[in-house]
């Protein structure tokens, strides 16, 4: 356990008081709780205290014992006993909390803290010298698998490097932390494995629809009285990180290829169609009905259904497939959602014999009738 | 190899749309209210046959722990209590659900609360989830908005869900300690008995579910329990969200079938350990409350509860920490003793005093500044820790410093020689003083 006491008076304020919003916010979260039981409600009014001031001072201690009718020392335990409670100013801009438990310390939460103790003050807590700045070693934050992370206010930087690190410290020092992208500083999709998805690559259910997961993520909360942080909703900056998740949020799941290529290649699937049709990359070239096409259900791996697809791509004859270089397969195996199929089948194979000698050539390449 | 037909949170990674629009799409809410008409017991009786063990840690049946709950409602009422309070170093699985699957969890919440005959339901989140806090809140006002929460809903059982949360204590991971911290407490777990089902929140009966546990019914029910036991050992069923982190190739989370066996796992979804399993030193499988295993012998071992109780591990929160070689291993364990240090809650003598004394003696360890008498004497504390505690807490520090013990005593060992030796060679005067 540790020992937490609160603030010297000179630095505690006179009085507190809620504002006009956090104070209805208060009042509705109280009818949570059954009669009688609002003494349920101090830690979320203590967390919306310091919210809103950034610390808890001992005023707000006051405030909040008197609203929910609770002896001065109830809260005041309370107020000592959880760790994520500020007894004391921190950084104005931003408050640092670098989680340096076994997990992340496997993956140099060392590196983090030694950029901390570089650049804010030496010693956890200490104000930097223009107050915007402060940090401390915190227990495990429950992100492990995207080590190392820290926290600043209510969001989270995952998959640290001591450079991004560097920059992210400037930026808050500069006021402008809401440019930073929260999460994943690396290319990477949440807590999915760097590099593309190794499960959930089928669209789930009848369609995935296109979501704006993350914004959802971040519905407007309460202000916060740290100048840096007014809003919580942030407008992430178009560096290539963001971008290559937005567009991985844009699209369904993946195969192999990293998330952000995939996602792009689906994208003429998707509503998204008429955006991403620049980067139509790798769609094989249509040619016209001709009068007698090719039955491409002689390939083993397309259908009736496939055949229709593949029709209205604009492909008819065997020659076509054959043709298919790499970028091609896997534009289309995007579009099918098929997974490597193609290349698993041999598609442009089969079609390489089909083409050269129909069924007879295909009897000698494989030994076996196509279909 | 699980099939992603198979896996119940298909939005695991949230690429999809979360919304509730988005999760029916998904199959989410489909059939609850008829799953209500077929009565209380039905819902227990499948939670009971698809043999799914609680995923908060501990691994008790989740089915049987709501029929301890009394068979009929008197004067008090009947509450569900989600424990959200996800802090168990290694573990974020809980974290994904809430943020990208949140209507697993609030399907599951009616369909559990159903089950015990509650009307009322808290969902403590740990304070740190602010994030995933909101992301709850946002999907629980989606449900009231059309119908499925609230008095008279479509449901068919009056339900409401109530979003509480912590301030950073690990200890509120432990229920009783959870329900104190509820009733706006210090958290200090309570004495047992009275068990939270007869004396919970507010003296009132109640059930305290891990987050993965309950999101798991609604599919559950759906699919049948048939389809559940399907997958993994016996008494091992189902399928689980692992977290691996540490010095694998590429850490995730990912939900694969329970029993899948170390390699398989680790090869599949996180490109192997750095290095290859040559250099694979150690493995936490289950969250930092557990043993530590050498590497050589958890390779081929199944990953569920019993294969990995009988390793003298556990699967706790299947949260897989990977160590190679270049691990400092004593280090290691020592900043989880720093953290149990930090994280106890103070009512105890045992843990209060012994978790800060490991803390100092481990540190003192990592250097090598330590007799080897002093390794048997941890040990021996370590004894005197476990089991003389209210909760596990006291438990749950011992173990990790144990395994340190059992498995790598010659590295501790080798560490104090060196320490000695050094300090003979440069400094320390042999001859006596005059």
């Amino acid at each position: 356990m540790s020992v937490r006491r609160l603030a010297e008076d000179q630095v505690q304020p006179d009085s507190f008081k809620y504002t006009r919003e956090n104070a209805s916010w208060a009042k509705k979260k109280l009818k949570d709780y059954p009669k009688g039981r609002q003494a349920s409600a101090v830690i979320p009014l203590l967390m919306r205290a310091q919210e809103q001031d950034g610390w808890v001072t001992k005023a707000a201690i006051e405030h909040v014992a008197k609203m929910l009718d609770m002896p001065l020392i109830r809260v005041l335990e309370v107020a000592t006993f959880y760790t994520q409670f500020q007894l004391a100013p921190v950084g104005k801009r931003a408050h640092i909390q670098v989680c340096g438990t076994t997990p992340c310390m496997l993956r140099g939460a060392g590196d983090i803290m030694d950029v901390c103790k570089k650049r804010i003050a030496p010693a956890p807590f200490e104000l930097s010298e223009d107050g915007n700045l402060s940090w401390e070693e915190v227990e495990c934050q429950g992100a492990c698998v995207n080590a190392p992370m820290v926290m600043i206010f209510k969001d989270s930087y995952e998959d640290l490097t001591p450079e991004r690190m560097e920059e992210i410290i400037d930026a808050f020092d500069a006021g402008k932390g809401e440019g930073v992208p929260v999460g994943p500083q690396i290319d990477r999709v949440f807590s999915a494995p760097i590099g593309g998805l190794t499960s959930l690559t089928e669209a789930p259910g009848k369609r995935a629809a296109n979501g704006n997961a993350r914004k959802a993520a971040k519905p407007a909360a309460a202000k916060k009285a740290a100048p840096a942080k007014k809003s919580a909703v942030k407008k992430p900056v178009a560096k290539g990180n963001i971008g290559a998740r937005a567009a991985a949020l844009a699209g369904a799941g993946t195969v192999k290829a990293a998330t952000k290529k995939t996602a792009v290649k689906k994208a003429p699937a998707k509503k998204a169609a008429a955006k991403v049709n620049a980067a139509d990359k790798g769609r094989p070239v249509a040619m016209k009905k001709p009068k007698a096409p090719d039955d491409l259900k002689l390939i083993s791996g397309v259908g009736p259904k496939l055949e229709g697809v593949l029709n209205g791509l604009g492909i008819y004859k065997f020659e076509q497939v054959a043709k298919w270089k790499k970028a091609e397969r896997e534009w289309v195996d995007g579009y099918l959602k098929f997974k490597g199929r193609i290349d698993r089948d041999d598609w442009v194979k089969q079609a390489k014999a089909l083409a050269k000698g129909g069924e007879a050539e295909y009897i000698k390449v494989f030994g076996k009738k196509p279909r | 190899m699980l099939q992603d037909k198979d896996r119940i949170f298909t939005n695991i990674y949230g690429l999809h749309d979360k919304s509730l629009k988005g999760a029916m799409k998904r199959g989410h809410w489909s059939g609850t209210a008829g799953f209500i008409k077929k009565g209380r017991e039905w819902v227990i009786e499948q939670t009971k046959a698809s043999g799914l063990r609680g995923r908060g840690g501990a691994g008790f049946p989740t089915g049987l722990k709501w029929s301890f709950m009394p068979k009929e409602v008197t004067d008090r009422p009947h509450y569900l209590v989600i424990n959200a309070d996800e802090s168990e170093p290694g573990t974020c699985k809980d974290r994904d659900i809430m943020r990208h699957d949140p209507h697993t969890l609030i399907e599951g919440c009616l369909l559990a609360g159903f089950a015990m005959q509650a009307h009322a339901c808290y969902i403590y989140v740990r304070g740190e989830y602010m994030r995933e806090r909101e992301a709850l809140e946002a999907a629980i006002n989606e449900c009231y908005d059309a119908g499925l929460l609230g008095k008279n809903n479509k449901n068919g059982w009056d339900y409401d869900i109530y979003v509480h949360h912590g301030a950073g204590a690990y200890i509120c991971g432990e229920e009783t300690a959870l329900l104190e911290s509820l009733e706006g407490k210090k958290g200090q777990p309570r004495l047992k008995p009275p068990f939270p089902a007869n004396m919970g929140l507010y003296g009132c009966p109640t059930t305290v579910n891990n987050v993965e546990s309950v999101a798991v019914v609604p599919t559950i029910l759906r699919r049948g329990p048939d389809w559940f036991a399907s997958m993994g050992r016996e008494n091992n069923r189902g399928t689980k969200l692992f977290c691996i982190s540490g010095h694998v190739e590429r850490p995730c989370t990912v939900e694969e079938e329970m029993s899948i066996p170390f390699r398989e796992l680790i090869d599949k979804h996180c490109g192997g350990v750095r290095g290859g399993y040559d250099n694979l030193l150690a493995v936490i499988p289950g969250g930092s409350s557990v043993r530590c295993v050498p590497g050589e012998q958890i390779i081929d071992t199944p990953m569920d509860f019993d294969s990995l109780s009988a390793l003298k591990s556990g699967l706790g929160t299947a949260a897989v920490i990977v160590m190679d070689k270049s691990t400092d291993i004593i280090r290691a364990i020592a900043r989880l003793s720093a953290f149990y240090k930090h994280e106890s809650c103070g009512q105890c003598t045992p843990c209060r005093e012994g978790t800060g004394w490991m803390m100092r003696v481990m540190d003192r360890m990592v250097e090598g500044r330590a007799e080897k008498r002093e390794i048997d004497m941890l040990f021996e504390v370590t004894k005197q820790i476990e089991g003389h505690t209210i909760c596990a807490l006291g438990d749950a520090a011992a173990w990790p410093v144990q395994g340190l013990i059992t498995h790598f005593r010659p590295v501790i060992e080798a560490r104090i020689d060196s320490y000695t030796y050094r300090s003979d060679k440069d400094g320390a005067v042999l001859e006596a003083a005059e």
